[in-house]
């Protein structure tokens, strides 16, 4: 049996969560590529095209597109079909924002290409812990 | 990050709800930027006002802050709302739009903020002084305040914004600090530029070249003997638009520039540059325009002044929006030139913009002095576009193009 793996990153947003990775190394523009009425990707052409972010433990590279992005993590939020936590390599402000906003628990500085889609997942936003268990 | 007692009691809580989110904000842009301490600012402009941009998401976001006690700490303006405020139904703005857009602005209006609706503050009562540092959003109008005005801000996203409106402060980090605010190349312009027009095709002549150089320095621009406020504001939201460019500085016409010498690595852009400038930005005939638009970044009174002597006496043939703030507006109507406008059938859209409006799908071709107008008809709103001189574009609006 494997044993846990931690790293610690930086922490964005503190908040607790635990749950399964979905996980991509592509941007993700949350203004125009995640439907804020879902929470499914729709952007055309990507890795997570059509799959939900609600409850998962979102890792990717960075967020990309416009600074109203930080809007739809809110309204996410609203509709209980935001991500339990987000995890990237390098953290920009349309995510770091909607975290804030969205009480999205949130850390980055990991080596987000160690982690897979189905990895289960052990956050602290506080102390930017992440732990991958068995 | 060093923060004071009175920001970290705002981060504790012990000032309300909405100042707290207000500075969790400001305190992690501080930390991924790697600020050392918060500056107070005097001037707030805030994007992300349009409902159309907003949403239901931002517009409940907006209603929180201003329930959680959030008021605005020191002078804060707007940007240009989906809508003008009062003369919508003219426009043909559909009720349920005007509706959430009449409930973002009060959202706004409850926490303090002038809801003048412009990205001209400066021409509409929030002009910075040189050396201030502030935080503003709106492209076009934080390139005006760094290069032309000699301010200091980043280019702040709306939540940004707001948060430093609420606390009064920002993080000092990027355009704040000496160091980012030196050249990195010289741009020697050798072309004849006369016409707001112009400028925007140089705008975007530059933006697009330092895109595909890959850099992302602040030009130092030689080569313009000078240049009206009329003509930098249009420089600056092309070049803004297509380099994403918070500054430049301009020889002998921007207040930095003189701190600067020219950087030895340089770059020149000729007649030709600026003409395929402009010729990339007409892909329509004058007979498929059916929407005209003047007022990217919002008119000045001295423009509307232009348009009224050019509408004397003449009627419009096509859709002909008039966008300026609401300050200029009302000179407009004391001066008598908005009435000689109206009387052309031209329109006045005020505290909006053909950027912001939800005009998409109501018109195929849109005929523009600016080149940033050019890039979202395109981009936002699927228009094909014509770039004209100022006076041009009014002549088009008549058939007289």
């Amino acid at each position: 049996m494997t044993r846990s793996q931690i790293y610690t990153g930086r922490s964005i947003y503190p908040g607790a969560a635990e749950g399964e990775a979905l996980v991509t190394s592509m941007g993700i523009s949350f203004f125009g590529g995640v439907d804020p009425d879902s929470g499914v990707i729709v952007e055309k052409g990507h890795e997570l095209e059509g799959q939900s972010v609600a409850g998962k433990i979102l890792v990717f590279p960075t967020g990309k597109g416009s600074t109203v992005g930080s809007y739809t993590l809110y309204r996410l939020s609203k509709a209980g079909l935001a991500p339990a936590a987000i995890v990237n390599a390098e953290c920009e402000p349309i995510t770091a924002v909607g975290c804030i906003i969205a009480e999205i628990p949130c850390i980055d500085q990991v080596p987000i290409e160690r982690l897979s889609t189905g990895d289960h997942l052990r956050l602290d936003g506080e102390s930017g812990q992440l732990e991958i268990t068995p | 990050m060093h923060l004071t007692p009175e920001e970290q009691s705002m981060l504790a809580g012990e000032q309300g709800k909405a100042d707290q989110k207000a500075m969790q904000i400001l305190e992690t842009l501080g930390r991924i930027y790697g600020a050392d301490r918060m500056l107070p600012v005097s001037s707030v402009q805030i994007s992300g006002v349009s409902y159309d941009n907003l949403g239901d998401a931002g517009l409940e976001w907006l209603s929180e802050m201003a329930e959680g006690g959030g008021r605005a700490r020191v002078l804060t303006t707007l940007n240009p709302a989906g809508m003008d405020i009062e003369n919508w139904d003219r426009l043909g703005i559909p009720p349920e739009f005007a509706e959430k857009q009449h409930r973002v602005i009060d959202a706004f209006a409850r926490m303090g903020v002038i809801t003048t609706c412009t990205c001209t503050p400066y021409l509409a009562g929030n002009t910075p002084s040189f050396g201030e540092p502030i935080a503003w959003a709106e492209s076009s109008a934080v390139c005006y305040a760094n290069s032309v005005i000699g301010a200091r801000t980043n280019r702040e996203g709306g939540p940004g914004a707001l948060a430093a409106s609420l606390t009064g402060r920002t993080p000092e980090y990027g355009m704040h600090l000496d160091d980012n605010r030196q050249p990195g190349m010289t741009i020697d312009v050798q072309a004849q530029l006369s016409d707001t027009a112009d400028f925007g095709a140089l705008g975007k002549a530059i933006g697009e070249r330092l895109e595909s150089l890959g850099r992302k320095a602040i030009p130092y621009i030689t080569g313009i003997d000078s240049a009206s406020m009329e003509q930098l504001k249009s420089f600056c939201a092309s070049i803004a638009t297509y380099g994403g460019l918070p500054m430049f500085h301009m020889q002998g016409v921007t207040p930095e520039a003189g701190d600067h010498t020219p950087p030895t690595d340089r770059i020149t852009i000729a007649a030709a540059d600026l003409d395929s400038a402009r010729q990339s930005l007409i892909d329509a005939s004058p007979d498929e325009v059916d929407f005209v638009s003047l007022g990217c970044p919002h008119l000045s009174i001295d423009e509307v002044a232009r348009i009224a002597d050019l509408l004397r006496g003449k009627r419009v043939v096509k859709e002909f929006w008039i966008t300026t703030s609401r300050p200029v507006k009302a000179l407009a109507d004391q001066m008598g030139y908005a009435a000689i406008i109206e009387a052309s059938g031209a329109k006045f859209a005020v505290d909006t913009c053909c950027v912001v409006a939800p005009i998409r799908g109501r018109f195929h071709a849109m005929s523009t002095d600016s080149a940033k107008a050019c890039y979202y008809a395109y981009s936002k709103n699927k228009f094909r576009t014509r770039l004209l001189d100022f006076d041009q574009v009014v002549r088009e609006a008549v058939g007289e193009g």
